[in-house]
Formats: structure tokens, C-alpha cells, sequence
């Protein structure tokens, strides 16, 4: 039996982990995340897990890939700018193929920005923040309940996969409180060939690595990478359809924005517009088909993205509709969040203009 | 049922509180529930809020710009918060301390001297916000009265126990002054 309690978002994932069996946690406090090793601390003594609080994001994202390289279930979080000192560490973690769970708890942008809520990292963690051919696979809460859903099958894609996972989250959720339903604590049994776990007589030693000086090398490992991005891009496509069965005006937001968004897509209805909201829930890989499924309706009139940043996502719905249909962009930036008004005041003016 | 809901004052005057007990209050009462607290470089003194929204239906947007219920316990609250109460809403004001009050007559605004209450009455300003709270519950029952103190006592730190029946106390008097 799990239990029901109301929790922060950044408490409900520090929770979230230890039920999922993290092993280890490295970070280092940043608003508004610090109450996930805040949490952890506390929780510590109660558990059997290593929580280490290291000197600067830097260290902490090269410990999660030592750490990972052994065998371990390992998380670290953090907001923005310290995501950002994370980038080289994570592409190593990724060319090595290692699994372990990232999270940015975001916050405005760019430089040390504002700590209050953002979506302006959307780039960062779709195209790979760091050097070279990678990709992480990129998890959208946009609830406390989905701060401990997505935290439980981060860790589970990151294991399948052999690859780094994110949860991109914003501070809004991680501050807020919501009733949540945690899960019973999960057995976890690492199965892990590949570690270094200590050479026995049996077996050659496992090399983990992302150093390969030889080009003929490096590309069979991009190709054997690509592969793997492919298989996950068949694969693990996860989106939320509200109203869509009839939409004429398509919405995308993901995150906090998607609950303003299901908002003005209610307020819409109760005005006769025929609105639906397409929420991805997977950011990387991206729910390409959906969107191009929706943009060869004849019904459908155009879409807009809503997203707490300049316009990001936007971008991928461009790519993903191959310019059939019009895609039209509504943002609020620096840590303001949009209301369900201003976006319906928008969506009213493109309907007039269409 | 849907109520969207903020309280607002002075960091350490226990508007967060406030909230969060009604939100736990309710969701044990088997409803849905957010709470959003400003944040940001805070401190005592300086001015908090959290806007709550007690649902029977899952909670879209956790963020509103229009309440049905304010409860403002400083001026700088008022003035801001009291164009942003819908028609026919409710506005709950702290009348010993905010000096100008609200000047709308499309709402129901309950003017309630807490501070001076609970320092004169009860010799501790700190149930304050009990106060407030009971006077909220008598103007809209949002939430049963029992699970209002099942919250307090369950939320309360052990060592504050003792503190439970002051509570009670103040929140009981905030009712009776509605």
C-alpha cells in the first residue's frame, strides 16, 4: 500500500527517489530546487543511500558518472545555471552509456536570471546541452504527482537504455504543494553486467569510457548510439491528448504551461471554440507523429505553443507539422507566468486573423 | 465545487500556514488540492502569499489571478489583492493594523481586528492567524471544523502540542466574530 500525503513537488521527488532505491545523490543547493537535498539529508540516516553534497554542480555530475560506472542507481538535481555547469559531464555520461537520473528544477534565464519559474532551458535538454552527438531522455512534469512518476520512470528508461534521463521541471512545481499517492518502496535489483564492480577470474575487464582516439572507433560508436536513440524514439513517445477528438485549434505546452493551458482550453469550450490541448510528456523524443497526425486534418485550423521562455518547443511543432498548417507562439519570459486569460486573448486574435 | 483561494500579509504572520492547513484539511476531506507559495529572496517582514484552490474535480491551473476568498493581513495585501476578488467573492481584512479598508461594495468584506483580538483576548498574537482562519470558516465552510484540527495537530510539530487547545481557542473565537 502507498500512502497519500500533500507535498511539495521538490520533496515528493527527494521521496520519490528513495522509494525508487536511489543508491547515491550528489548535488549542490540552488534555488528553487534546494529542498530536494534538504530532504534527503533528513531522510538519510533512515535509509541506506550515499548523499554526498559536493563542492560545485561540476563535481556533483562527475560523481553521478563514477558512481554510475559502479553500478549504482544515482540522481542529482539542480536548477538552470548549475544544469548548465553539468553539460560536459553529461556528455561523457551519455557517450559512455550510462544510466543515472538529471534534474532542473528551472528557473529564469539567461546568467544567474531570477530564481522564480521558467521553461527556458527547453533547448538545453532536447538538443543535448553538452558537446557532440547525444541525447537524454527528457521527462515534462506537470504536477507533484508526476515529480514522483516521471523521478520512478526516469530511473527505469535509464536502466533499459543504458543512458541518462531528466526530469525538466520548473520552480512553480517543485515549490507547490498538491496531494500525491506514493508508490510502495521498489525492490531494486541492479542487473548490471557491465559495471565495474571489481574484476573476477571468470570474465575480462569491464572498460567504461568515452574516450575512443581512433575515428573507425568513434563513428561505430555514434552509429551504435544513433541506434539506441532510434529504438527509444520508437519506443518511449509519451503525450497527454485533452480534448483533441474535435479541436479545431491545437495548443501545446508542456509543464506548468500545460495546466494553464488546460485552463484556457475549458474557458475556450465554455465560448463554442472548438480548442484541444496535445501535452508532451516526453520532450526528447518528441511526439512527432502526433503532431504531424493532427496537422493533416482538414479540421484542424492552426496550433500555438505556450511556453514560459521566448519560444522553444515552438520549433519542434514546426518541424513535426512540415509547414502544413500554421504554428503561432504566446510566451512569458523571465520567471512570469502566463494566465489562462492572456493566452485565450491570444488564441481569440488568431482565430480572427485565420 | 471550486474554490480558488490567497492569503496574503507579512512573512511571519502565518498566511502560509493558513494555507497549507486548509489545503491538508481538505484533501484529507478526499478533495483535490494545490498550493502555491510566493517565493523569492523572503523574510520576516517582508511580504508572503500563497494562493490555494480546494477542487472536487482535478486542479487545472494552480495559478489564478481572480479568488473567490481573499484574506489580506497587511495593507500593501489589500491594496493589491482587493481589485482581484470576483463579484460576490469574499475578502477577509486584519482591521487593526490595515488602515485604509477595502472600498467595494460588489463583494462580502469582513473587517476582523485579529491582532488586537488575540493580544487582548488570548495574550498571544501568534494564533493570530487561527483567528482569521476560524472567521473564514464561518463566512464559507470550505472544510469541516474537526478536520481543521486534525490537520493542525498533524501538521504541528510534537513539541508544540501544548499549543493545541489555544488554538482551538482562537480559532473557535474568529468564528464567533462573524
Amino acid at each position: 500500500m502507498g500512502e497519500t500525503k500533500l507535498m511539495k513537488g521538490n520533496e515528493a521527488l527527494a521521496e520519490a527517489a528513495i522509494r525508487a532505491g536511489m543508491q547515491g545523490y550528489f548535488g549542490y543547493p540552488i534555488t528553487p530546487q534546494s529542498e530536494v537535498i534538504e530532504y534527503l539529508a533528513l531522510e538519510e540516516p533512515k535509509h541506506n543511500y550515499v548523499l554526498l553534497q559536493a563542492e560545485s554542480e561540476v563535481a556533483a555530475i562527475n560523481m553521478v558518472y563514477g558512481a554510475a560506472a559502479a553500478g549504482s542507481r544515482v540522481m542529482t538535481t539542480t536548477s538552470s545555471p548549475g544544469f548548465s555547469l553539468m553539460q560536459e559531464g553529461l556528455s561523457y555520461i551519455a557517450c559512455a552509456e550510462l544510466p543515472c537520473v538529471t534534474v532542473n528544477v528551472c528557473r529564469g534565464g539567461p546568467g544567474l536570471g531570477t530564481i522564480q519559474p521558467s521553461q527556458g532551458d527547453y533547448f538545453q535538454a532536447v538538443r543535448g546541452g553538452g558537446h557532440g552527438d547525444y541525447q537524454l531522455i527528457v521527462l515534462a512534469p506537470n504536477s507533484v504527482q508526476e515529480m514522483v512518476d516521471h523521478t520512478v520512470l526516469g530511473f527505469e528508461l535509464a536502466d533499459k537504455y543504458r543512458t541518462p534521463a531528466m526530469l525538466l521541471s520548473d520552480g512553480a512545481i517543485g515549490q507547490m504543494m498538491e496531494k500525491v499517492d506514493l508508490p510502495d518502496p521498489i525492490p531494486y535489483k541492479p542487473d548490471k553486467p557491465w559495471a565495474t564492480t571489481g574484476k573476477t577470474p571468470d570474465r575480462e575487464r569491464n572498460i567504461i569510457t568515452s574516450l575512443y582516439i581512433k575515428s573507425e572507433v568513434m563513428e561505430k560508436v555514434n552509429d551504435r548510439l544513433q541506434a539506441k536513440y532510434q529504438k527509444i524514439t520508437d519506443n518511449e513517445v509519451r503525450f497527454e491528448e485533452y480534448h483533441l477528438d474535435d479541436a479545431e485549434v491545437v495548443v501545446m505546452a508542456y509543464g506548468l504551461s500545460s495546466r494553464i493551458c488546460k485552463k484556457v482550453v475549458d474557458l475556450a469550450r465554455e465560448s463554442g471554440i472548438k480548442m484541444g490541448l496535445l501535452r508532451p510528456i516526453t520532450l526528447w523524443p518528441f511526439p512527432e507523429k502526433k503532431v504531424a497526425e493532427l496537422a493533416s486534418l482538414d479540421r484542424v485550423k492552426f496550433f500555438f505553443s505556450v511556453e514560459m521562455s521566448v519560444g522553444q518547443m515552438v520549433q519542434d511543432i514546426r518541424l513535426a507539422a512540415e509547414g502544413k498548417k500554421p504554428i503561432y507562439f504566446y510566451g512569458r519570459k523571465g520567471g512570469i507566468v502566463p494566465t489562462p486569460d492572456e493566452v485565450l486573448e491570444f488564441a481569440r486574435k488568431k482565430i480572427e486573423e485565420n | 465545487m471550486l474554490k480558488e483561494m490567497i492569503f496574503s500579509g507579512f512573512g511571519g504572520q502565518g498566511v502560509l500556514t493558513m494555507g497549507s492547513l486548509l489545503a491538508y484539511a481538505a484533501m484529507k476531506e478526499g478533495k483535490e488540492v494545490s498550493w502555491m507559495p510566493s517565493y523569492g529572496p523572503e523574510m520576516r517582514g517582508g511580504t508572503a502569499n500563497c494562493m490555494v484552490n480546494v477542487s472536487d474535480e482535478p486542479i487545472s491551473s494552480p495559478i489564478v489571478t481572480e479568488y473567490d476568498i481573499v484574506v489580506v493581513l497587511n495593507q500593501p495585501s489589500l491594496d493589491k489583492f482587493e481589485p482581484r476578488v470576483k463579484k460576490d467573492g469574499i475578502l477577509i481584512w486584519e482591521s487593526s493594523t490595515i488602515k485604509r479598508g477595502p472600498t467595494r461594495d460588489d463583494i462580502k468584506a469582513y473587517a476582523l481586528p485579529a491582532i488586537e483580538i488575540a493580544t487582548e483576548e488570548l495574550k498571544n498574537v501568534k494564533v493570530m492567524n487561527m483567528l482569521v482562519l476560524g472567521a473564514l470558516m464561518k463566512a464559507d465552510p470550505i472544510v469541516g471544523t474537526d478536520s481543521l484540527m486534525t490537520a493542525l495537530k498533524e501538521t504541528l510539530p510534537e513539541r508544540y502540542h501544548h499549543m493545541l487547545p489555544l488554538n482551538q481557542e482562537a480559532f473557535e473565537l474568529g468564528m464567533s466574530k462573524v
